[in-house]
């Protein structure tokens, strides 16, 4: 007999909506899509959309017991700004951008300095499944099954060398394939960081997929970075530079609004952003708010990375 | 003869009025269908955050006709006619609704009247500090804005506490733009809009430009 041993990040079985109620609730949802539909969504039918493969992947330990997100939702309610700025412009735009062939440049404080095509960096026989709690700085959240490798079996294969404190991470920048590059909303590319021990940590996960498919380019495709424990802008997508350095990165928010948002940017219902109170977050899904858990529920995992330091201080 | 003319005043009093009317009621009667369908687990098209669509929604729309009401006082002087003023008042208090309706969406369905936390955003959200103050200054200009209260406040007074929507309007850019994340384009060009609608009305521009 198979016993599911509960995750600490695990909801309590009570607190989840029953499956049938759920999946009773998604076909109502699809029916009003089908007949709201082409009004809603009909330039994501019109665009010669990829053609999502899947992906076979192992099950793991990271699981919840937390309804999922929907697809539809977690495909088309996204933060991308590189293909325009409102929540639907990712779904409607990202056709353009081209995933196949893909190359990340590995470069700084690393044994093998190169540019690698991506199925020389990312074990695809490899793939894990892992369920994470995606939570954005805008107070809202989704469950999602990623797949993907652990960031630190990549690193390993480019051999940070001794000094390597920090990881930063570039999205790609192309005018030609991104809309959203022409206007300065943030100064292009998309620059992201970790310190050297979150990136190792088992958690940072290098997502190729997401509900068994590829990942779709408004996801991120073809690889982005997710870290479960952090705001989700952290999570950066679509990524074309890998760079270990010994200097923490300035990144692009950080560029943008210091005051706002800081290297760190753990998920903390303690500490407010200016724009947003951080305590409480709504489920996609769901009509109210519920209550935001420190490191987005993960803290058996990660506070240890942040042993001794001032979280305020270092938001 | 101006008299027959279709842009008539009285024309304008018994068509024109109506169908402004109409048009104005429109965001707000698609809206309460919006939300309707999504109570019954439909896709109104309020999308996959219905409080954040909504919340935006109803503040895009104040800020339009805050700055349409705005525009009809240069409009009038622009074309030598008073026969715009003849809407002011209802698209002033268009603006007013929708900025009602607006409070209504973020006190109502985002944070279901949970008056702790809403203080704490006041208090604490720059930009909800602004906005907050911005509906403070418009609350008397609507209340103020029958033919009685012109009369008991007497014109002058009135006037100048009308004058309280240009801040009013500055405001409620400024809190549009702290919105936004990164630099965005869009709350600058309604920023534009009314700087220039601001500045028809200094003297010696008006002056220099020929209007009355």
């Amino acid at each position: 007999m198979l016993i599911k041993k509960p995750n600490s990040w695990d909801e309590k079985e009570n607190a989840v909506t029953d499956r049938s109620v759920y999946l009773n609730r998604r076909t109502l949802m699809v029916g009003g899509a089908a007949l709201a539909g082409a009004a809603v969504i009909p330039n994501v039918f019109a665009n010669p959309e990829r053609a999502l493969e899947p992906l076979a992947a192992k099950p793991t330990h990271y699981t919840t017991v937390e309804s999922l997100t929907p697809e539809e939702a977690v495909t088309g309610y996204n933060n991308f700004y590189e293909f325009g700025t409102s929540k639907s412009d990712p779904a409607r735009n990202a056709w353009q951008l081209q995933p196949k062939p893909w190359s990340i440049q590995v470069d700084g404080m690393v044994d093998k300095p190169a540019t690698y095509g991506l199925e020389d960096l990312i074990d695809f026989n490899a793939l894990e499944e892992r369920i994470y709690r995606l939570r954005c700085v805008e107070a809202w959240s989704m469950v999602i099954p990623w797949i993907g490798v652990p960031l630190a079996s990549v690193l390993k294969k480019v051999g940070p060398t001794s000094g390597a404190k920090y990881v930063r991470f570039e999205t790609l920048a192309d005018r030609d394939q991104m809309p959203g590059i022409r206007w300065p909303v943030l100064d292009w590319p998309y620059v992201e960081g970790l310190r050297l021990d979150e990136a190792m940590n088992d958690l940072a996960l290098l997502a190729v997929g997401l509900y068994g498919k590829e990942i779709p380019n408004q996801n991120g495709a073809p690889v982005r970075l997710v870290v479960p424990w952090k705001y989700g802008f952290k999570s950066i997508k679509s990524i074309v530079r890998i760079s270990l350095t010994d200097e923490q990165p300035l990144t692009s928010w950080q560029k943008s609004a210091p005051r706002e948002y800081g290297f760190y940017s753990n998920v903390n219902p303690e500490v407010d952003h200016p724009r947003w109170s951080q305590s409480r977050e709504r489920r996609i899904g769901e009509f109210g708010r519920r209550e935001t858990a420190m490191f987005n529920g993960y803290g058996d995992a990660v506070a240890g990375l942040y042993a001794g330091m001032d979280l305020a201080k270092n938001y | 003869m101006p008299t027959t003319s279709v842009l008539s005043t009285s024309n304008l009093k018994k068509f024109g009025k109506p169908i402004v009317f109409l048009a104005l009621a429109l965001p707000a009667i698609w809206l309460v269908w919006a939300w309707w369908q999504t109570f019954l687990g439909l896709d109104g098209g309020l999308g996959f955050n219905p409080q954040e669509t909504s919340n935006r929604f109803t503040g895009d729309w104040a800020l339009r006709i805050l700055l349409l009401s705005l525009a009809l006082t240069p409009f009038a002087a622009v074309t030598k006619s008073p026969k715009p003023i003849l809407f002011r008042r209802m698209i002033g208090l268009f603006a007013f609704f929708y900025v009602a309706l607006h409070i209504t969406s973020y006190v109502w369905l985002d944070m279901l009247f949970n008056w702790q936390e809403l203080w704490a955003d006041v208090l604490k959200r720059i930009y909800i500090t602004v906005g907050f103050a911005a509906t403070l200054i418009l609350m008397p200009l609507a209340i103020t804005s029958t033919n009685g209260m012109i009369k008991r406040l007497g014109a002058k007074r009135w006037k100048t506490l009308h004058k309280g929507v240009y801040a009013a309007s500055v405001l409620a850019i400024v809190h549009f733009i702290m919105m936004r994340k990164g630099f965005q384009i869009e709350p600058l060009v309604y920023a534009a809009i009314l700087a220039s609608l601001l500045v028809l009305r200094v003297p010696t521009v008006r002056k220099a430009a020929g209007l009355r």
